[in-house]
């Protein structure tokens, strides 16, 4: 039976086998060595029809139970937000979907000009004139700044705040292995979680390559003292990295606008699915200097005109940086990104626009903030932990010793609500806590289920 | 067959960019009402102001159709972009990774409520594992580069373990190879020494032997390799290797034409990484999101990036396991392109055993179609073993014809997108001049890969009797040539600077 992906049946290839003058397709195997020839079937399933494995796999992942089902108030890196229909029917668009890096600019203006418009966009979210047309993720945009930030510096030493993911510290860890780089972790204020700025002051010498600070930061809290930070990076010539959410920049002053040399976020929740932690979209920007420039990793997208001046066009630019021509000495190894998710995330921003952004920055900040005061109002939980204002996540902590926040969780779980990340292993000086988010997912029906599971929990175990 | 690409445009513009459209007021959006205000956040610290376009739903919609049909895919037309196996991409596998159950699940969640996704991550390693001969595959890298820099982390965490990490400084990769190794062990601290390749276009074992030393912590290889050529000299390689105490890494991107007939890690290969957008039919995206997963022998499977999936028999639940002493940790956040792994699962399901044998059988007869259909063709040569088969690729050099005509394997490239075809990779691999990078794989028709190589033949007498048709192309697409380097001298990265630059 002729497969439904592979045109050339059996006559078919033996007919070309014939037009060619070969005996066989074995022959084009002939060079392989016998003793590694693979010389059995492959323990595999057999091929099954479209409608077979649509049933299988949909059973399959019908064992998931999606944060539509069962209110999440799960963050942390990737967020949950609506996507409208439209940002999905057009990355599904096959012209987009089925292109590969846009190699030939004249056949693929369609896909250079959607990222040059993310570019723009990201630049304008952030404040600055640069942006990449993708990276992987926020963890390893990090990484990436952190080597881009030594390249630039000639130094080896990067600065990060003692609050951050552990996914992004683990990665920007292997990262900085390479050229050598050292991590240094800045204390935080216990009051306020912020940077404690007498630390920063003294791990801030002229060796240092970078300075690294998110806001909001991974526990939620805005970091207020990013004008003190970013002069004190400057004063030691440090580069002053700021993490984001996107989101958050709808109500938020733009990193660049504070003195940002080079911005990395999450772009996964501009119009992007969570899908189980990826695909996600790094974003990575920066300050227009010639030496930063020129060290920037991945792909950019610039405009240009048609070889005769006469017409606006796109094209990969400033490639000399890259893998393919640069190799051992390129910017970096990065070649595939995550362009369709910038696509989406430019058709998502582009929908919002200036209004809409803010909006949905205030309602997931109202959301939060009604959450938190519905939570702290419970005897023995406290939310959030940290008094400097708050975006969108908070942290949660139980005060009463007789249940820890796993149990917590789980009696959660068990009244049909996926609770926040426990965070003992990441911070057990925070004791018993997790870390929640609100977005305008949330129904005010979906937080006051979770304050009455909540109370109902600390009420049975009391 | 003729091709006439869409050109929306509006005088000297193109589809203006987004940012020239619309008006003030507009929106395109609706939210649900917030509860409550946000009062408690500093005015320092608040946005004044955020230039993004103010444009309807509708707008929003025609704009980026007039931009998709301003670009080309695989179910555009045929795509023979060597070395980036630009297959069919099924649809159904877009409904599957799209269903709520796939989109709507949180990394973070409790283990019970991702049953389906652990298992599809757990199955999905162990077919990887069948197909490469590998103890475990690590599904965590975002592309076939992020493997590739797993893949020296792992090399590193090899040697640290036997102390060996401080002497073996060196990563020998041949003068074929894709960019990306070279850059890949360099981005993980490598130096990067450079082995030439013999007459027979593949890696000279004698240059190899007298490159491997204590220094060295691995070799980068591509089998086939970037021409299309098997190293059949694999078993040697791999003895060379070893002998001096390196590992022996396998760039997965030519793995469509070998699959069901050898397998990397019979070969000696201790570790290989896989490109699920290339081998395993999930779309690229127009650049990404692709997956490049990694696969290990047994003696680096305790290395691997937490966490792993494992299965727990007895109580039949899969979970993620962190508890791993000897791990790397992380080379991003969560555990891989979960979107990307739906598709390449429900696409070995759907190929079984037998379809991904067929698969890489009829990937191979069409590349060597193409090559002998050419042979006779005075305007390409075949450099390096010209009577050896090819694998998935063949290039072809388009220096007899520069030299006949003065026309250049750029010109043809960008003729043949005239003819409704994807130019295939040109100028590399640079160590055959004028080079055209030829990779059909199976998915393509007779019928097409007989246009195509019609198309070469007529772009040939036109190179001869027309030659302006070469220089002035492509002219069916949506604008001809750009000025490459006046992007690089006055670069325009965003409005922004398109803006400061006199917005013209």
């Amino acid at each position: 039976m002729a497969h439904p992906y592979i045109p050339n049946t059996k006559e078919i290839r033996e007919q070309m086998l014939r037009e060619i003058g070969a005996a066989s397709i074995e022959e084009f195997f002939s060079d392989i060595p016998e003793r590694v020839r693979l010389r059995r079937k492959l323990q595999l399933p057999q091929g099954r029809s479209e409608l077979e494995v649509k049933r299988h796999v949909e059973e399959l992942l019908s064992r998931n139970k999606p944060f539509t089902e069962i209110p999440s108030f799960l963050g942390g890196g990737v967020w949950p937000h609506y996507v409208p229909s439209h940002v999905r029917s057009i990355v599904q668009r096959s012209e987009f979907l089925t292109s590969y890096t846009p190699y030939q600019p004249e056949i693929s203006q369609g896909m250079l000009q959607a990222l040059f418009e993310y570019q723009s966009m990201i630049c304008e979210l952030v404040g600055l004139d640069v942006a990449n047309a993708s990276m992987y993720d926020w963890a390893s945009a990090l990484g990436e700044a952190a080597l881009m930030c030594a390249r630039v510096t000639g130094r080896k030493k990067f600065l990060v705040p003692r609050i951050i993911s552990g996914e992004r510290f683990s990665t920007l860890m292997n990262y900085a292995q390479g050229p050598g780089l050292e991590i240094r972790k800045v204390n935080y204020r216990r009051d306020s979680g912020e940077i404690d700025l007498d630390h920063l002051r003294r791990e801030l010498k002229q060796d240092v390559a970078g300075v690294y600070v998110e806001n909001p930061s991974y526990l939620g809290f805005i970091e207020t003292q990013v004008n003190e930070i970013a002069e004190l990076a400057h004063e030691v010539g440090a580069l002053f990295v700021v993490g984001v959410n996107p989101i958050s920049l709808g109500l938020l002053k733009a990193p660049g606008d504070y003195g940002a040399d080079v911005v990395v976020g999450e772009g996964q929740p501009l119009g992007n699915p969570i899908s189980f932690g990826g695909p996600l979209l790094g974003i990575f920007a920066c300050r227009r200097d010639q030496k930063i420039l020129r060290q920037m990793p991945g792909r950019i997208i610039g405009m240009t005109t048609s070889l005769d001046g006469r017409t606006r066009g796109y094209v990969m630019t400033l490639q000399t940086r890259e893998q393919h021509i640069r190799r051992e000495r390129a910017t970096s190894n990065i070649c595939s990104n995550e362009a369709l998710c910038a696509v989406a995330a430019t058709v998502y921003l582009a929908t919002l626009g200036p209004r809409g952004l803010r909006e949905l920055a205030e309602v997931c900040a109202a959301n939060a903030r009604y959450a938190m005061k519905k939570l702290s109002a419970i005897e023995g939980l406290s939310a959030p932990i940290f008094s400097s204002p708050h975006f969108n996540e908070f942290t949660l902590r139980v005060e009463n010793a007789k249940i820890t926040i796993k149990e917590f969780n789980k009696e959660l779980l068990a009244r049909g609500i996926q609770g926040g990340k426990p965070l003992m292993q990441e911070f057990p000086e925070l004791g018993e806590a997790s870390l929640l988010c609100v977005t305008e997912i949330h129904s005010k029906d979906d937080i006051d289920r979770l304050a009455m599971a909540a109370a109902d929990i600390m009420g049975v175990k009391k | 067959m003729s091709y006439r690409q869409a050109r929306w445009s509006e005088g000297s513009v193109t589809e203006p960019l987004i940012f020239e459209l619309g008006a003030r007021g507009r929106a395109g959006y609706s939210l649900p009402p917030k509860i409550g205000e946000v009062t408690d956040i500093p005015k320092s610290l608040i946005r004044e102001k955020l230039e993004l376009p103010e444009v309807s739903e509708v707008e929003v919609v025609r704009h980026y159709i007039h931009l998709s049909q301003m670009n080309f895919g695989v179910d555009s037309g045929f795509y023979p972009l060597g070395s980036c196996t630009m297959k069919y991409n099924p649809k159904i596998n877009e409904e599957l990774a799209g269903m709520e159950e796939a989109l709507c699940i949180h990394p973070y969640q409790d283990e019970s409520t991702v049953q389906g996704a652990l298992r599809l991550m757990y199955e999905l390693d162990r077919f990887l594992s069948e197909i490469s001969g590998a103890k475990r595959v690590c599904l965590h890298p975002s592309a076939g580069a992020h493997g590739e820099f797993l893949a020296m982390l792992l090399t590193r965490a090899y040697h640290r373990f036997n102390g060996e990490d401080k002497q073996r400084t060196q990563v020998i990769v041949p003068d074929s190879a894709h960019g990306t190794n070279p850059a890949s062990a360099a981005m993980a601290g490598y130096e990067v020494l450079v082995v030439p390749s013999n007459k027979r276009g593949r890696v000279d074992l004698d240059a190899l032997k007298a490159a491997v030393s204590e220094k060295t912590a691995a070799m980068m290889l591509t089998n086939p390799n970037t021409l299309g050529l098997f190293e059949d000299e694999i078993v040697g390689i791999a003895e060379v290797v070893h002998d001096a105490g390196g590992l022996l890494y396998y760039d997965g991107a030519n793995l469509n034409s070998i699959i069901g007939k050898v397998r990397p890690c019979d070969m000696g290969f201790d570790l290989i990484h896989f490109n699920l957008h290339k081998t395993f039919s999930t779309p690229h995206g127009g650049g990404g999101p692709g997956a490049g997963p990694v696969g290990v022998v047994e003696k680096l499977e305790k290395f691997l990036p937490v966490p792993v999936v494992e299965h727990d028999e007895e109580r039949d639940m899969y979970y993620l396991d962190y508890d791993r002493p000897y791990s790397i940790g992380k080379i991003k956040s969560f555990y891989g392109n979960f979107g990307v792994l739906v598709k390449a699962y429900a696409y070995i399901l759907m190929m079984g055993a037998d379809g991904l044998v067929e698969a890489a059988e009829t990937a191979v007869l069409n590349a060597n179609y193409i090559l002998r259909k050419m042979r006779d063709s005075k305007a390409y040569s075949l450099e390096y073993d010209p009577e050896g088969p090819r694998k998935h690729e063949v290039v072809l050099s388009a220096e007899p014809l520069k030299r006949e005509t003065g026309m250049t394997a750029r010109d043809v490239a960008k003729r043949l997108l005239d003819y409704g075809v994807h130019a295939p990779t040109y100028y590399f691999p640079t160590i055959v001049s004028e080079a055209l990078m030829i990779e059909p794989t199976e998915t393509e028709p007779k019928e097409e890969l007989d246009r195509f190589i019609n198309a070469l033949k007529r772009i040939e007498e036109e190179a001869r009797k027309e030659p302006e048709k070469l220089k002035n192309a492509p002219s069916a697409t949506a604008i001809g040539r750009l000025d490459e380097v006046k992007a690089t001298k006055e670069p325009i990265l965003s409005w922004r600077m398109f803006k400061l630059a006199g917005g013209k």
